[in-house]
């Protein structure tokens, strides 16, 4: 077991760990975007004081970065607010502002690297232009990329702030609609909770939660950072899994949203990698050795120290899976086309820099 | 251990091996590198530094990219525990690019520290700090500085500490550019100097090795008394005017790496350092005339 995981599963005891086993767990936790989450992990049980001096000035320098986000997030999404108010179109947030508004533990100490909202298709064109209103720009202006964005995923392509520089993904549905899993926003978004202390302000339902960031890791075509994604899940199942029915519902709920695959996969690795406590019944559905094989190496920390000769490989073959799974056999060859050819536009400027 | 005690050929072969653990004031960086040029550099500039045998917080390494390139017309690349953050350089700058790496190492991810980009040196337990865009001779006023009685903390990178409001040094070598190298060659003909890297992204470059005192005291913090914004001009006389504190405040937190990312703690530690100092713009045109009027300064009650 990497340190970095041992840390997850069991932070309490790192304290006593060696200089040497430290260093090696700040690099990991650094490489995966984990290590502001392992200072949360380690304040939350009064550990962090205990920490070596050395790691512990990393974990502190990690936590002055996520604070900074938590308090950037907080603002950013009341200016969301104000700027889709008039519309009267309320807002569904994702992922880590999600977390952070709804006062889950998988807030602490996430790093944010855009906020995601989820609004209904039908008004979408409507809070784009709402949000370009109030400073939000589109970041990719390639023709191709517009397409790729607006006729085949799952969101707008990326906005960004013209002042703040802050980028929010817009989303109105979870997975891409050329996706071969087909599960329906709309229900999704009748199943969303308002939050009491935040009018105006929603995030979906616990159930649909998981789906959402099982749906996002296992649907998506890069892991480097798949290890930070599980955590999330970790972190959801052990904080819902106690409560009475949430298991049958996620089930059911998975079978409904047609997103039974990308949960199994969710329960099972973060299960066999974070310990998380998953019932028996809810653990079966088989799973190929194959699979075993590229999600337990592509799943460890993106570090020299964390990968075997077959990581890249698996890397790269969950890559290929990705797009299968998200795009159809023949959009998928042209796009491959399409990346293809502006990779080999690209490079040489990039290196003659 | 210093890497002064490391004879012969250790030191290039703990660099292109296990790595050579080098502290430089509050952080260990394990470097490795097959090139000579770096291990030259190293083993010249950070003679006097202590080899660490523990924790090490950065881990980088310089050598060249892959690919028929390097064959061709070799490059250099900084690595940071595997990753690369910036551009390949041309084949000759591998010490350079360690050292802006090491740089960029410590601003972007020491954030206990509100880190501010400016010189900073020391006399009598207080700290003359010197933020200044590149180009206005902040690196050669405080390398000609070092050489008159104050103590190198650091020619880029200003750590402020939230919890004391010291400045903790990073004593490391002091990058000269241009016509700056030369002056200092002049003024200081003690001072000991790397080979001069032409044609990089800053034009010549040469480090120049901090001296021995500021290296065994860099643990030792000061507190910020003065702040000083330099200007170098042809032919100006030396001359500290009066800068409102307000400005002073301004251009601190414009200096500033990660002043966004401290919140009200932030605006609190640049406004006790800002309270705490005498402020002043400074234009000069020579380096030794400059040191006179810091000497002064120094002694003012």
């Amino acid at each position: 077991m990497t340190p970095l995981v041992q840390a997850l599963r069991d932070p309490a005891d790192t304290p006593s760990w060696t200089r040497s086993r430290w260093e090696l767990l700040v690099r990991q936790a650094r490489s995966a975007d984990l290590l502001s989450r392992l200072a949360a992990l380690l304040e939350d049980l009064g550990a962090l004081e205990k920490v070596p001096a050395e790691p512990r000035a990393h974990l502190l320098a990690a936590r002055t970065v996520w604070r900074a986000q938590e308090e950037a997030v907080h603002r950013e999404v009341g200016q969301i607010r104000k700027a889709l108010a008039p519309s009267g179109v309320e807002i569904v947030l994702l992922k880590g502002a999600a977390y952070l508004y709804a006062g889950l533990p998988a807030a602490r100490g996430r790093v944010f690297s855009d906020i995601d909202i989820l609004v209904p298709r039908a008004v979408l064109a409507q809070v784009e232009a709402a949000l370009m209103l109030h400073g939000w720009a589109t970041t990719h202006h390639d023709p191709y990329d517009q397409r790729y964005y607006r006729e085949w995923m799952h969101e707008l392509p990326p906005m960004q702030h013209v002042t703040r520089q802050t980028v929010l993904d817009v989303h109105h549905a979870i997975v891409p609609l050329t996706a071969r899993l087909k599960p329906d926003s709309a229900k999704l978004l009748a199943g969303a909770r308002p939050l009491p202390e935040h009018p105006g302000v929603k995030v979906l339902a616990p159930a649909d939660m998981v789906l959402h960031s099982a749906a996002h890791l296992f649907l998506n075509e890069e892991l480097s950072h798949g290890l930070r994604d599980l955590v999330d899940l970790d972190s959801l199942l052990r904080h819902f899994g106690g409560e009475p029915g949430f298991w049958t519902a996620l089930i059911a709920r998975a079978t409904e949203m047609d997103l039974e695959q990308p949960l199994r996969y969710a329960l099972r690795y973060s299960n066999r990698i974070l310990g998380t406590p998953v019932p028996g019944d809810a653990l079966s559905g088989s799973v190929s050795r194959l699979m075993d094989a590229l999600f337990l190496r592509a799943l460890q920390p993106d570090h020299p120290t964390a990968s075997d000769g077959l990581t890249p490989m698996a890397r790269w073959l969950l890559y290929v899976r990705a797009h299968w799974m998200r795009l159809p056999p023949g959009r998928l060859a042209y796009h491959l086309t399409v990346k293809a050819l502006r990779k080999e536009r690209e490079e040489p400027a990039a290196a003659g820099r | 251990m210093i890497v002064g005690d490391l004879e012969g050929e250790a030191l290039a072969r703990l660099l292109s091996g296990p790595g050579l653990r080098l502290r430089t004031g509050p952080v260990v960086t394990r470097i490795t590198s097959p090139l000579d040029d770096v291990a030259h550099g190293v083993g010249l500039l950070y003679r006097d530094h202590p080899v660490d045998e523990g924790f090490a917080d950065f881990h980088v390494r310089i050598d060249r990219p892959a690919g028929l390139r390097r064959w061709l017309k070799p490059q250099v690349q900084f690595r940071f525990d595997g990753w690369p953050p910036f551009y390949p350089l041309p084949g000759d700058q591998g010490f350079p690019i360690l050292e802006w790496g090491m740089n960029w190492c410590v601003s972007t991810t020491c954030h206990q520290y509100l880190i501010v980009h400016a010189a900073v040196v020391e006399r009598g337990g207080k700290a003359l700090i010197l933020p200044a865009p590149p180009g206005s001779g902040k690196s050669t006023l405080c390398a000609g500085l070092v050489h008159r009685g104050w103590r190198l903390l650091s020619d880029e990178l200003t750590l402020l500490d939230p919890g004391s409001g010291q400045v903790m040094p990073v004593p490391r070598p002091v990058s000269l550019k241009n016509a700056s190298i030369e002056v200092i060659g002049r003024f200081a003909p003690q001072s000991v100097l790397s080979p001069t890297v032409h044609d990089t992204l800053k034009g010549s470059v040469a480090h120049m090795k901090p001296p021995v005192e500021s290296v065994h005291r860099a643990l030792e913090g000061a507190a910020p008394r003065w702040l000083v914004l330099p200007r170098y001009r042809a032919g100006a006389q030396a001359r500290l005017e009066p800068l409102p504190k307000g400005r002073a405040f301004m251009h601190l937190v414009e200096s500033a790496f990660n002043y966004h990312l401290h919140g009200r703690g932030g605006f609190e530690v640049i406004g006790c350092a800002i309270e705490a100092c005498d402020c002043f713009e400074f234009a000069y045109g020579d380096l030794e005339e400059a040191a006179t009027v810091f000497a002064e300064l120094a002694d003012r009650p």
